[in-house]
């Protein structure tokens, strides 16, 4: 058990203080509503790009073994293609993954 | 135009999925802090004040090990260099109205999950909204990290193994049904799809681990759908009738 506040307190310090700072910036420089259209295209595209990118492959490493989470990543993709609500899309995940894990992949 | 409570109920309504997801995840998180050295108030505390799940895990890591103060700052900026681009794209979406002090309010909680449903919000984002679909998660985020800790190991192992899923379920749950929608939503995410696995599989490319690789790819991703296939001009008056909704 680290009881070294000091050093505790000063490092959580840090993490908070770098972790706001990316976060602020930008929201606190572009006030305006940005008119350049290449700009804002690329905007309105860099929630999905960067959901993917974050997703794959890594969903596939998320369970503790490679066959169950393809198993729930294939129900949170059939979920979401009907239309299917955040939450039961995440839960019907993690049910497809309790299912393959009790199935024994 | 939305009252303020009604907006607030929607995004406290948003949020409780979020909610959900954090909460198993910091339990995790807080089981492991706890397992590992870091006393339970540190965990919360770093919970509290962070809410980041990639940057805090390895962060903690570090301080376990006794890690300098400039390897924290490095670090948390190469994981979390993302939100950047988050809040720059969420700066354009929040009403004008909203106030600076509100602005450095609503920027504390951009994280991938929050971002990702205020983006899919249909309207400007209010301050009330954004007040109820942060501070939902917030209360998972900060209580799984201190159920997790406090009663470190009880929760069985394939249970919190199937809740792993449960975030990542979330960000196909927002980027299917838009692709389905918008041919160039598509074209965005299968782009950025095929180019995390190359990242991620190519030895030559390990170096772009983790958040530097996110970046890069979204760049690249949102940069070729914005150059073959840019938004249509908004003309003011479309974008304010947009905003008011069916007003008579």
């Amino acid at each position: 058990m680290i009881t070294d506040w000091r050093y505790l307190l000063t490092g959580i310090g840090i993490m908070a203080g770098m972790t706001y700072l990316i976060r602020v910036i930008p929201m606190a420089v572009f006030r305006k509503k940005i008119t350049n259209r290449f700009v804002r295209s690329f905007l309105s595209y860099v929630p999905y790009s960067v959901l993917s990118a974050m997703t794959f492959p890594a969903i596939l490493y998320s369970t503790g073994s490679v066959a169950s989470a393809a198993a729930g990543c294939a129900a949170a993709l059939a979920l979401a293609y009907w239309n299917k609500g955040l939450l039961t899309v995440a839960l019907g995940a993690a049910a497809a993954v309790l299912l393959a894990q009790t199935a024994g992949l | 135009m939305k009252t303020g409570a009604s907006e607030l109920r929607e995004g406290v309504r948003d949020g409780i999925p979020i909610c959900l997801g954090y909460f198993s995840v910091s339990m995790a998180y807080g089981m492991t802090a706890v397992l590992s050295g870091l006393p339970l108030p540190a965990a919360v505390m770093i919970s509290l004040t962070n809410l980041t799940s990639a940057g805090q895990f390895a962060e903690t890591n570090l301080i376990l090990a006794g890690g300098t103060w400039l390897e924290l700052a490095i670090t948390m900026l190469v994981i979390n260099i993302r939100y950047f681009l988050m809040s720059l794209s969420m700066s354009q979406k929040v009403e004008e109205k909203m106030t600076s002090g509100q602005r450095l309010a609503v920027a504390f909680g951009i994280t991938d999950e929050i971002f990702a449903v205020a983006m899919k919000h249909p309207r400007a984002l209010s301050a009330a909204y954004m007040a109820g679909l942060i501070c939902v998660p917030v209360v998972g985020w900060v209580g799984g990290t201190f159920l997790g800790g406090a009663l470190t190991s009880l929760l069985p192992a394939s249970i919190s193994n199937a809740f792993g899923i449960a975030l990542y379920g979330m960000f196909i749950a927002v980027v299917v049904p838009a692709a389905k929608q918008a041919r160039p939503v598509l074209f965005t995410a299968v782009l950025a799809v095929i180019l995390s696995v190359v990242c991620y599989y190519t030895p030559a490319l390990t170096f772009l681990s983790g958040g530097w690789s996110i970046i890069v790819i979204t760049v690249i991703a949102s940069g070729a759908a914005a150059f073959l296939f840019p938004v249509p001009e908004e003309t003011k008056g479309d974008s304010e009738k947009k905003k008011e909704g069916m007003e008579p």
